[in-house]
């Protein structure tokens, strides 16, 4: 599966949406109505899903869909 | 043994006292029941055979709370194995009594790294499959001493206190998540941290209890097993005390 694809697939399904709701800009608070806990959750899934450690300074500019599927890219290549 | 696991319990300091009566109270067919124990001497089978009386599955486990590693490798075989976690008791609890004048660096740092600390690394692993399940009970054992205080119990009261403090705040975190947390605060209750005190001390603590009489280990197991059920739903935050009128 696409990093994209799963992304939106742990979003929906943490935040109860359908996914294509899960747009790349959304902003994963205002917009999805996410919140901390439900970013935290999301966070924790994310590093178990691709073996990685996000830092809370990173974590805190995770705000949109996009900005999470850029970051997972970036730290897994 | 996932399949037949309907739920799953753990209970920090199971193998004797208040924690075995939990242990005990909560046992029945299809719960699994999870306790630890670190001191040398426990082994947890008397434990493990009042949960088999009662039909349920004791797993008892070697495990020291204040050890962040041995935490994680506890509730990691618990989640392997049942792949849930319903209620959690912090149970777990030491005391270093002495005057405060008296106390060394060390005696309040062991009280504070188990009571406190080690309730802290459990809720952290519990919670974390609470919240996904979005579902959970947690009881935290705190004391009278955290609440009105007890002379000698400098470092376990100010644990005990924290404790509460923690209850509270959790709470608020969790509550989204359909997660209760409350703590339950015993008086003074026929364990073996009690029958080691002077009869003297003894009588005069019972002479002070409205009641007239310590109270049994099984006084605070009923209130856990109440605050894990359904009918408790709609109770969180709260210090709840099991104590003959000790304090009013």
């Amino acid at each position: 599966m696409k990093i994209e694809d799963k992304v939106v697939k742990v979003i929906a399904e943490k935040l109860n949406l359908d996914p294509a709701d899960v747009v790349p800009n959304a902003a994963l608070i205002n917009d999805l109505g996410a919140d901390s806990l439900a970013i935290v959750e999301l966070i924790m899934t994310m590093e178990e899903e691709f073996d990685i450690e996000v830092p809370d300074e990173e974590a805190e500019k995770l705000v949109t869909v996009e900005d999470v599927i850029r970051y997972l890219k970036e730290k897994i290549s | 043994m996932t399949s037949d696991i309907k739920r799953t319990i753990v209970v920090t300091g199971g193998s004797r006292g208040i924690g075995r009566a939990i242990c005990a109270a909560f046992a029945s067919p299809n719960t699994c029941i999870y306790f630890n124990f670190s001191s040398s001497q426990a082994t947890g089978e008397e434990t493990a055979a009042q949960v088999s009386a009662a039909g349920g599955i004791p797993r008892p486990l070697r495990v020291n709370v204040a050890s962040e590693k041995e935490v994680l490798d506890f509730f990691k075989t618990i989640v392997d194995e049942t792949g849930r976690i319903d209620v959690l008791v912090n149970n777990a609890g030491i005391t270093r009594d002495n005057l405060l004048l008296r106390i060394k660096d060390k005696d309040w740092d062991d009280v504070l790294e188990v009571n406190l600390k080690g309730a802290f690394h459990c809720t952290r692993e519990a919670a974390k499959t609470m919240v996904r399940q979005r579902s959970g009970r947690i009881i935290n054992i705190t004391s009278i001493a955290g609440v009105a205080g007890n002379p000698g119990q400098a470092n376990y009261a100010a644990s005990k206190a924290g404790l509460i403090g923690f209850t509270k705040a959790v709470a608020r975190e969790l509550s989204s998540r359909n997660i209760t947390v409350n703590a339950i605060a015993p008086g003074f209750i026929e364990t073996g941290m009690t029958l080691k005190l002077p009869e003297k001390t003894r009588a005069g603590i019972i002479s002070q209890i409205p009641l007239g009489r310590a109270g049994a280990p099984e006084d605070v197991a009923n209130l856990a097993v109440f605050l894990a059920s359904e009918a408790a739903g709609y109770i969180t935050g709260q210090v709840i005390h099991v104590n003959g009128g000790m304090y009013i």
